[in-house]
């Protein structure tokens, strides 16, 4: 079971402010997630897919350069920017 | 009286984070070439967190990580896996980070040091691999700066965490333990340690029976001694005042020598590590078999004694750094003991006098100085000056001349290096009683000789050099 504790904890850490009802509703939704999974948790696991599995273990790739990104498209995205660099708020 | 840091009683444990030196980012193909480059130039969806984007693990990466695991003695489990540690802070821009929890490549190994009190060995607790957060720019003045600007060319560069036990008793032998360190991964060709960054440290330090204190992200590995002394003389400070040890973060002021509490109040730590879901497990301890280590810098210097002869310590020093020990096998030849002293001491002070690296000087160059040293044709106070004119040249990114031509620019030749030579073979034929005591194994002999040499040109010669034109006499003849 999660509390709302808890969310107001994990909201914490995202730093993300949540109003008090909205605590209250992220309460509800979390427990709703984990109660699917716990029916998930009682699927069998023959015949599925198990991260024991050996045949696709070291997917890996070669040390290989391939071109990046273009600056402006790399930063375009960002709601500020400055001199090529994604401008964020102040964090120390 | 014992200064502060010599007291007994101080439990020192480091994370070193070190940059692997492979051509492309660990989970994505950006180059890992940025350092003069503009902001966000070697960014890509991966490495800028875009969502839908996968990563691929670099398999030069893991290769070099289970070198480094090899040659610090650690175990590799049959399994290893990357994890997600989840933060909020703008340097990640996925929101976490990828790197290894409980299941990294190596755990238990060990690095033998000179310690305090002779050799002594530093437990390894683990090492894995990770990948390397944004650079974040403080912009505004002071200590309260207006805002952050984020560059992610170095998001992904491919890291090694490697964490030491809480082995280390003083700032100095944490400094020897990075010498070592820093000199393994070079050797390995797994490191550029000129690369601004390519070395970073936390380091955790207690005084026995007092809170631990973590001090973040010394940049400099020189740093390093700098920050654990001040830290001790802080901390012991505060015992004499009758106060507690906090338990808690600072960060060190480079520029300043001292550390500062980070005063913000951070969350209890919390990150929440789960397995990556976008990588599968890694199952690659059977490659340690197949990975040859070179020769490493203990075997090196056991080698340079027996084979050139020279002292521990200059064997100490030559072997210290991988490029000044390749330098010194180029120029051997010459003389082996002539060459381990200019280099080891005349060239290597030279050098970081200058903050200069060995690279500057191309070792042809050196090695003509040493012939005409051996010869005579120069002395000593003359290699040196012509020592430094090539080092300035090479500062200024000129051309270097040969040695000869610097000798004869600046007249530094000596007229009477032939005058010499016959003034030892008199006073050779002349003294043939010590020279048979010489012969005969009676070093003090020699003494003698250079006293009569010293007398013929009333003092004005350098006994060293003087030596040095009887010897090559005595020996030939
Ligand atoms: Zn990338």
């Amino acid at each position: 079971m999660i509390s709302r504790k808890d969310v107001e904890h994990i909201a914490e850490l995202a730093d993300i402010g949540l109003a008090p009802e909205e605590v209250e509703e992220f309460t509800h939704q979390f427990n709703l997630i984990l109660d699917y999974f716990e029916i998930l948790d009682q699927l069998p696991a023959e015949g599925g897919w198990t991260r024991t599995d050996t045949e696709d273990l070291n997917v890996m790739r070669e040390d290989l350069v391939v071109p990046s990104l273009p600056q402006h498209e790399a930063i375009m995205n960002a709601s500020a920017r400055e001199d090529g660099f994604i401008k964020a708020p102040r964090v120390m | 009286m014992r200064t502060v840091t010599e007291e007994r009683g101080v439990i020192i444990g480091l994370e070193v984070h070190t940059q692997l030196s492979t051509a492309s980012k660990l989970f994505c193909g950006c180059s890992t070439d940025y350092r003069e480059d503009e902001p966000n130039t070697h960014v890509c969806p991966v490495c800028l967190g875009l969502p839908g984007s996968l990563p691929v693990i670099n398999r030069r990466a893991v290769e070099y990580a289970l070198k480094v695991a090899k040659a610090l003695n650690c175990r590799v489990a049959e399994e290893c896996e990357f994890a997600r540690k989840n933060y909020f802070y703008p340097d990640l821009p996925k929101g976490f980070q990828i790197t290894m929890y409980d299941r990294p490549i190596g755990t238990q190994g060990y690095v033998d040091i000179e310690g305090e009190d002779g050799e002594k060995r530093i437990g390894i607790t683990r090492i894995h691999l990770e990948e390397d957060p944004g650079r974040l720019v403080h912009a505004g003045e002071g200590d309260r700066p207006k805002y952050t600007l984020v560059d992610y060319n170095r998001s992904g560069i491919p890291l090694l965490e490697i964490v030491t036990d809480p082995d280390l008793r003083s700032p100095k032998e944490a400094r020897r333990f990075l010498n070592a360190l820093r000199t393994t991964l070079e050797y390995l060709g797994v490191f550029e340690g000129d690369r601004e960054g390519a070395l970073r440290v936390d380091a955790n330090i207690s005084i026995e029976g007092q809170n631990r204190v973590e001090i973040k992200n010394i940049s400099s590995y020189k740093g390093v001694e700098k920050a654990l002394t001040f830290e001790i003389t802080r901390q012991r400070g505060m015992m004499r005042r009758g106060l507690g040890i906090e338990r808690e973060t600072r960060h060190f002021m480079e520029a300043r020598g001292i550390t500062t509490s980070s005063r913000s109040k951070e969350v209890e730590h919390d990150y929440r590590y789960f397995p990556e879901p976008d990588l599968r497990p890694l199952r690659v301890r059977s490659w340690l078999d197949r990975i040859q280590l070179p020769e490493m810098p203990a075997a090196r210097r056991e080698r340079f004694m027996v084979q050139y002869g020279v002292s521990l310590t200059h064997a100490r020093t030559l072997t210290g750094e991988l490029r000044l020990a390749e330098f010194y096998e180029k120029v051997a030849h010459v003389d082996a003991l002539l060459a381990a002293t200019w280099v080891a001491d005349t060239l290597l002070g030279e050098l970081n006098y200058r903050d200069q690296s060995i690279t500057a000087l191309p070792p042809e160059r050196f090695e003509a100085l040493l012939r005409m040293l051996k010869s005579g044709a120069i002395t000593d106070r003359g290699a040196v000056e012509i020592l430094r004119r090539m080092l300035d040249a090479a500062a200024r990114h000129e051309p270097i001349e040969t040695p000869e031509r610097i000798m004869k620019s600046l007249d530094l030749g000596r007229d009477n290096a032939t005058d010499l030579m016959a003034m030892a073979a008199e006073v050779v034929s002349s003294n043939a009683s010590a020279v048979s005591d010489y012969r005969s194994g009676k070093r003090e002999a020699l003494n003698f000789l250079v006293g009569q040499m010293m007398k013929r040109t009333r003092g004005k010669a350098d006994p060293r050099e003087l030596r040095r034109v009887l010897e090559s006499i005595l020996t030939s003849g």
